[in-house]
Formats: C-alpha cells, sequence, structure tokens
C-alpha cells in the first residue's frame, strides 16, 4: 500500500519536471536576457524579440537555448558599446545560441568554458572584440551559418575542443578567419572565408595544457583574397599571420585539404609550417613541433603567393624562372604527407609528399557525435561519498569529537531517515551546548543532500 | 600540559642535546593517525580523494575547463600512518641543519602554507631568491617550483632541504638524527615497515602529507556546482570579468584548480634593487623562457601575500593592477622576453579590477586545514622559526 503511494507520487513527480522542462521563456525589448537565463531551467528556451539589449550574458546551467526571434528583418541585438566585455558566456552544456546580432564588445561574441554538445548558429556578429564564436574545452559542437567579420583576431576559433564541425559561416574582414587550435576531430566544411589576413589555420600553439591538434578537414570552402592588413594585437599569436594567407597548417597532423577553391591569397595559397616558424613565444618542449601526414587532394587554386616568403620565392624562381605566383609552400619538417595531382599546382617544398592512396573525405559526414556526450550520470552513493568526504568530512570524523559531533553520534540519532538528516543539513539549527552551529549546506543540491545523508548514516569507519 | 612545556623548553635549551635525543620521556605519546585526514576515504588500507569534482570529467582528462569540470590527476593512496609521519616532519625543525627551521616556517598554516614574505628566508638569516609557494592543492601539480624544475612532490623536497641557503642540511645529516630518534624509528617502522629510515621513506613521507592539503570547498565551488546564490552579485561580475577574454585571468589560472599548470613569461618586475630572475630560461639557456614561471593555483590566493615569484605586489589590487598595465611595462630596457599573449592591455576599469579582487576572495576554503601538532618527536619546539603573522 505504502510502496503504490510512494510509486504512484514518484510518477507524478516525474510528469511534472518534465512538463517544466520544455518551458519557454520570453524575453522583450527593455527586459534582461540575463534576468531569464537565471529563471531558466535545464531544458529552456529563452525566445529574444528584437530590441537592443546593453549587457553580457552568462549561462552557467545545462541545457538552456538563446534563440533570437527576428522580425522584419529587425534582430535582437547585444550591443556591447565598446564598453562590455562578452556578449554571451557559457559553461554549461546543452548550449544553443542562434539568431542575435552581436555588435561592439571588448572580448568575446559568444565564448563556451568547457561546454560539450553545443549549437551556435545563425548569428550575426560584427566587431564584437577578440574573437567572435570561441568554444574552448567543449566537445561534440557544431557552428554553422554565421557571419562575422570585424574580428580583431579570430572570426571563428575552435580552440582545445574535441569533435567539432564548422559549417557553411562566412568570414571576413577579420584578422583569421577560421582558426582550428589544439583541437582534435573537426571538420571545415562550406565556408566563405574572404578578405581576412588569413582564411584558415590549423596550428598548435605551444604552452597550452592541451597539446595536440589532428584529424582536421578542410573541405568545400572558398578561401579567397585573404589579403587584409594584419591588424591584431602585438604579441597574439594571429599578429604572426602574414597578409595574405589562404590556408595555413601549423604543427598540426592528420589535416586534410579537399576541394575547396583557393585564389588570389597574396602570400600563400595553402602554407605548411613548423613550431619553428614562428618568434616570440616561449618554446613548450611538450608541444610536437612539426605537421605530419598533410594531404592535399583535389583543390581548385590559381593566383595564390605574389608575394611570397622571399625564401619561397627564390626557390620558385630558381626552378621556374620568371612564375609570379606560387600556391603551396611546406618549409616544415613534417613527414608522412601526400598530394594528389602535385603537377597542377606551383609548389615549394613538397618533393617528400607522395601520391595519396586517399581520394576523398566523403565517407567522413561529420566529427560530431552520434549521441550527445553524456551528462555523466551519478549514480547515488558516488554523489552521496564524494559529497560526505568532500565537505563533511572537514567537521565529522568517524568516531571522534571534531568540529562537529562524530558521524556515529549522528547515525544514532537519524538512524532510518535519511530524509530528515538531508532537511538539517540544508536548514540546521542548534543542537548540542558543546559544538558550534553548522552552517547550512543548501548550496547541495537536494539530491546530492539526501545521497550524503544516506551515505552518512551507513558508513562504517 | 604546563608540565609537558616546561620539560620541553630544558630539553631543547641545548639544541645539540634535542638533535641527538633519544625517545624523549613521554615519547610514547606520539602515536601515528589510523584515520585519514577529511577529504579522504579509506579503502584497502589507504587515503584516496573524494570531491564533488570528481562527478565530473574534464576534456581528455585534463583537469582544465569551467565551472563543472573534473580534477587534473591526483597523487593519493598512501596510509593514514604515512600521512601522519609527513605531518610531524613537516614540523619538527630537526629537518634543517641547524634545527632552527622546519618546512613550516615558510609554509605555514596560518599563512596560506606560504610565510607572508616576499621572499623566504633560510637557515642563513639572508632572504633566499623566491618566495615560498603554497602549498594547497600541490597534490595536483604536475611540475614544482617557480621555475618548474621538479617533476614530482618526493624531488620537490629535496630542494630546500638541502640548498644551502634554505634549511641547509643533507642528507646524510638528516638521516643520522633521524635514525639516532627511537621515537621516528619507531613511527617509521609503523609507517613503512622498515627498521632503518631511508631517505625514500622521509620524502614519501613529507608528500604524503603535502598531498593531503586539499582546499575545494571554497564559496566559489558552491557556485560551480550550481547554488548561484553562494555569490554575491559584485562576486559573480568579478568572475565575469576574470573569464572574460578581456581579462583572461582564466585562459591560465583556469578552473577548477585555477592553473593550467603551464610555465608562462608574463614581465613582472622585481622588487627594487633586485636583479632580473632568468626563471625557466637559467635552467634551460632557452632564450624564449627567460623570465618564465610555473602558473600558479589562485585557491587560498587572498591569504598569501604578497605576490609573484618574488612578491613584488604587496597585496590583490597591486597584483591585478599589474595585468591591465601594458604589455612589457615592467620588462627593463633592452631584457628581450617572450610575453606570453594573453599579456595585453585589456584596459581594464578601477571597478573591474575591485570586483577581480573580490571575486579572488571567493577562492578562500581551509576547512581541511591539518592540526598542528603540540610537539614533535626531536622534542624541539615544533615549526621552529615561526614567520611573522603566524599565530
Amino acid at each position: 500500500m505504502m510502496g503504490i503511494s510512494t510509486g504512484t507520487l514518484l510518477l507524478v513527480a516525474l510528469l511534472a519536471v518534465h512538463a517544466v522542462m520544455a518551458g519557454e521563456l520570453v524575453v522583450k525589448a527593455g527586459e534582461s536576457i540575463q534576468d531569464a537565463v537565471s529563471a531558466a531551467k535545464s531544458g529552456d528556451t529563452i525566445l529574444i524579440e528584437p530590441g537592443t539589449y546593453k549587457e553580457t550574458v552568462y549561462i552557467d546551467k545545462n541545457n538552456i537555448s538563446l534563440r533570437g526571434v527576428v522580425v522584419s528583418g529587425n534582430w535582437p541585438t547585444l550591443e556591447g558599446e565598446k564598453i562590455r566585455n562578452d556578449a554571451v558566456l557559457y559553461s554549461g552544456s546543452g548550449i544553443t545560441i542562434e539568431n542575435l546580432k552581436i555588435v561592439n564588445y571588448k572580448g568575446n561574441g559568444i565564448m563556451g568554458q568547457a561546454g560539450n554538445n553545443f549549437v551556435i548558429r545563425n548569428n550575426w556578429i560584427i566587431d564584437a572584440g577578440v574573437y567572435g564564436i570561441f568554444p574552448e574545452f567543449g566537445k561534440n559542437g557544431l557552428i554553422e551559418h554565421n557571419v562575422l567579420s570585424g574580428i580583431e583576431d579570430a572570426a571563428i576559433y575552435v580552440g582545445m575542443c574535441d569533435n567539432v564541425d564548422v559549417l557553411h559561416n562566412e568570414v571576413f574582414d577579420s584578422v583569421a578567419g577560421i582558426e582550428i587550435e589544439n583541437t582534435r576531430h573537426s571538420i571545415v566544411d562550406g565556408n566563405y572565408v574572404h578578405d581576412n589576413t588569413g582564411g584558415i589555420l590549423a596550428f598548435i600553439t605551444p604552452g597550452l595544457p592541451i597539446k595536440t591538434n589532428y584529424d582536421v578537414i578542410i573541405r568545400n570552402n572558398f578561401v579567397v583574397n585573404n589579403n587584409h592588413e594584419n591588424f591584431a594585437i602585438p604579441g597574439s599569436i594571429v599578429s604572426y599571420v602574414a597578409k595574405g594567407t589562404g590556408i595555413t597548417i601549423m604543427a598540426a597532423d592528420d589535416v586534410v585539404v579537399e576541394n575547396n577553391i583557393i585564389t588570389n591569397n597574396e602570400y600563400i595559397g595553402i602554407g605548411i609550417a613548423g613550431l619553428e616558424f614562428i618568434a616570440g613565444v616561449r618554446s613548450d618542449p611538450e608541444s610536437e613541433p612539426n605537421p605530419d601526414r598533410v594531404k592535399i587532394l583535389n583543390n581548385l587554386m590559381w593566383g595564390n603567393g605574389e608575394n611570397a616568403l622571399p625564401e619561397v620565392k627564390a626557390a620558385v624562381q630558381a626552378m621556374m624562372p620568371g612564375e609570379r605566383y606560387v600556391d603551396i609552400a611546406d618549409i616544415s619538417k613534417g613527414t608522412g604527407s601526400c598530394i594528389l595531382e602535385k603537377d597542377r599546382y606551383v609548389s615549394v617544398g613538397l618533393d617528400r609528399y607522395s601520391t595519396c592512396k586517399m581520394t576523398s573525405t566523403a565517407d567522413t559526414l561529420t566529427y560530431t557525435l552520434p549521441e550527445p556526450v553524456e551528462i555523466r550520470e551519478i549514480a547515488a552513493d558516488e554523489k552521496g561519498k564524494a559529497a560526505y568526504y568532500g565537505i563533511c568530512a572537514g567537521c565529522h570524523a568517524y568516531s571522534v569529537k571534531m568540529i562537529g559531533p562524530p558521524t556515529m553520534a549522528i547515525q544514532a540519532m537519524y538512524q532510518g531517515r535519511p530524509e530528515a538528516l538531508a532537511a538539517y543539513i540544508a536548514a540546521p539549527s542548534k543542537v548540542r551546548e558543546d559544538y558550534p552551529e553548522m552552517p547550512p549546506q543548501n548550496y547541495i543540491s537536494e539530491d546530492v543532500r539526501l545521497a550524503v545523508a544516506q551515505f552518512m548514516l551507513q558508513v562504517e569507519k | 600540559m604546563i608540565r609537558r612545556a616546561v620539560c620541553l623548553v630544558v630539553l631543547c635549551a641545548l639544541a645539540a642535546f634535542c638533535l641527538q635525543a633519544a625517545e624523549p620521556v613521554s615519547g610514547q605519546r606520539f602515536t601515528l593517525s589510523t584515520h585519514c585526514p577529511p577529504g579522504f576515504e579509506l579503502a584497502r588500507g589507504s587515503c584516496f580523494l573524494r570531491s564533488l569534482y570528481q562527478l565530473y570529467d574534464s576534456l581528455r582528462g585534463a583537469g582544465v575547463g569551467g565551472l563543472k569540470t573534473g580534477l587534473a590527476e591526483v597523487r593519493d593512496g598512501f596510509t593514514p600512518q604515512q600521512i601522519d609521519l609527513g605531518r610531524y616532519l613537516f614540523f619538527d625543525p630537526l629537518l634543517s641543519g641547524d634545527g632552527s627551521l622546519s618546512c613550516a616556517s615558510c609554509h605555514h598554516p596560518d599563512l596560506g602554507f606560504s610565510d607572508g614574505r616576499g621572499r623566504s628566508i633560510g637557515v642563513t638569516g639572508d632572504p633566499v631568491d623566491r618566495s615560498a609557494p603554497s602549498l594547497w592543492n600541490v597534490a595536483f601539480l604536475k611540475r614544482l617550483f617557480w621555475d618548474g624544475r621538479a617533476h614530482s612532490l618526493e624531488e620537490q623536497v629535496t630542494g630546500p632541504l638541502y640548498a644551502p641557503d634554505e634549511m641547509g642540511n643533507t642528507e646524510r645529516r638528516l638521516l643520522t638524527d633521524l635514525n639516532a630518534n627511537e621515537t621516528y624509528r619507531r613511527l617509521f617502522e609503523e609507517a613503512f615497515g622498515q627498521n632503518v629510515i631511508t631517505a625514500n621513506a622521509v620524502y614519501t613521507a613529507l608528500t604524503a602529507f603535502e598531498a593531503s592539503l586539499i582546499s575545494l570547498n571554497s564559496r566559489y565551488d558552491r557556485y560551480a556546482h550550481g547554488y548561484h546564490e553562494a555569490l554575491s552579485a559584485d562576486e559573480i561580475a568579478g568572475l565575469n570579468v576574470f573569464r572574460s577574454f578581456v581579462a583572461r585571468c582564466a585562459e591560465c589560472h583556469t578552473p577548477p584548480l585555477f592553473t593550467n599548470q603551464e610555465m608562462a613569461v608574463i614581465g613582472t618586475p622585481e622588487p627594487e634593487g633586485l636583479p632580473f630572475d632568468k626563471g625557466e630560461g637559467a635552467l634551460t639557456g632557452d632564450p624564449t623562457q627567460r623570465g618564465a614561471f610555473r602558473v600558479p593555483t589562485l585557491r587560498n590566493v587572498a591569504n598569501t601575500a604578497p605576490y609573484m615569484h618574488s612578491g613584488r605586489f604587496a597585496d590583490l589590487r597591486d597584483a591585478v593592477k599589474f595585468y591591465t598595465q601594458g604589455r612589457g611595462h615592467a620588462v627593463a630596457e633592452g631584457e628581450r622576453l617572450s610575453l606570453h599573449w594573453h599579456i595585453w592591455e585589456p584596459d581594464l576599469s578601477e571597478r573591474e579590477l575591485d570586483l577581480l579582487v573580490s571575486f579572488l576572495h571567493t577562492l578562500t576554503d581551509e576547512t581541511f586545514r591539518p592540526p598542528m601538532p603540540d610537539a614533535v618527536p626531536s622534542g624541539l619546539e615544533p615549526v621552529g622559526v615561526v614567520p611573522s603573522g603566524a599565530r
């Protein structure tokens, strides 16, 4: 009888939770997006109506969508006025950010710190500071159909991530168009990358805590006229990018360049270098410096390299006197690289390249994951144990008096009543004369409070 | 109590006697704990760290990321006895050449396991070259010392023990003194099952104790775990400045440990009158590593002033202000440094600097502070020279 009614209650509770999870919150002009984020629960979508929003939005929750509502060409606009740092910061997983116009920030347009399963699409980002879109430490993400310009470092910067697709974006008038840095399994496909200092870059920055960059597919992109003056901040990594660079591969491994149109980039169409190429950065013995196993498949290239590196230029002249252009230069010590139909291009430093055995990456549709990265399901006893030793043990030892009474004494008092103990943990009151009053532990979520109460009542030493 | 204190004073009137002391009158009172320190679970006889952060993952297990990000690999698995023996050793001035300094003389629990000085003072009475880093959360670090030259805590402890200007001891003398002490022989036997005290056992015990100094329960952590009321509006604003790409603090002082464990050249000035410290570059000779130092954790940073490798900045406000004064502003003319790319000109407002400082105060947590022993097996006064500011 008891069991049935508890079960029914649980079911009702679960349904209620489910109903709440699909919520939508509407933000109108004059209201605050952040207020809606603060009120939102996991699973909610925040609809942002047209208007100008002068704020930094931070999302420290999971499964939240920010969705702009564009009406008759009027976009909801996050306006930084060159006084605010970042438009959107998120640390949660399952974050979607779409249909926003972001202008005039000092730091980043959209920055993620460790959120997995992110989707950033259909945003219009202009002069938003250092990076337009910058997910960092995230796994499984999609960046598509964004338009970015006027960014003083990289318009789209995938830094220290795994499994990210960057598809169908337009990036222009920025220092770097699309950067894939210290990241594994990424695809840059179908983007229009023009009029930047450098178009697409896959590279390793030394001195970062995640050291590798491999399995990058750069395909079906237009990489044209990337001849913008370099206006990067002095000392930044991209301040070393030469004006007129189409695609740069520095120290990254297993990069495939396929079916791109790469034209009129005046320094080089595709440049391949090792870490020795950048000066002014502390050398990091833990970063492997060579770009290995680069694969250059069929690409359409012309009109590149008119102002190439003098050594490259000289090498071209030695081989082909009078040649104005150079499409590809490899000045690295990388090994295992290959190319298809090398003779189609003017190239330097590719003597050691073999003919690629593969001809297409068509079998690889995406590097995003078939299923989202799970927000780890934690068993109750594991949660309870972590909270007991990680927090409670600061004041409670098993059998001796510390700051609070021994766990044994608490067990005697609450045996069989974990719910009561969980309630006390959230809102303690003074019980014992000879002990200080316990501070409330209401910052621990309800399920963890119950789990820790259960654990505490059965721990044996 | 009083009787014991008097007894110790009498015994220690002659330091030489103390160094050679046999089992003191009350030797039997030294027993080793059979419980793990707070934060650790006793499993199969050893202590293993437990923290809510272990419920989270981190990209490639690197222990860097955002709020709900897992920790870097930890050194744990020491026995309760090894940890407790390490605690006695840590506070025992017998470990220094002249019996005046213990580890705690420069890493004092009252001072965030540092010493409140810009540069620590060794047995010679003169300041050494650099400041004493905090020991909170060293269990997670893959390189130690400001110049990153040690790759394990065991390797690290030999530095201060045997540096002539720090603790000024020698391995031979340390082992002679310890083996001459019946209490220590008994305790090492209990912790390591060896009737002769070896150098490795000493290093392991010190490592075991240092690796037990865990600080992961600050108000910031409550926020990170999802209780957003734990921080005030200003502190959250400070967090947002901290992780913004304008200030960029979190790019190197990355959560959850508030260090990415890398080496960085940031170009801080030395205190007035001191020569330029080449840091990692002095070890390697690599010109790009001149002035590179290990990125320190910011946990409990509010308790470890002054700041930077030689204590140039007296308080947190001065320390954060350094980052907004311009790339290389304090680098001497003619000095060529490969400054880190995140050192730029963020142009932070005075208000933002204040917000950053208020956020840094939310990283304080010393709930797992270990008890200081009332007495140590040598019979010397625990700690030895006490840094000013310690209670």
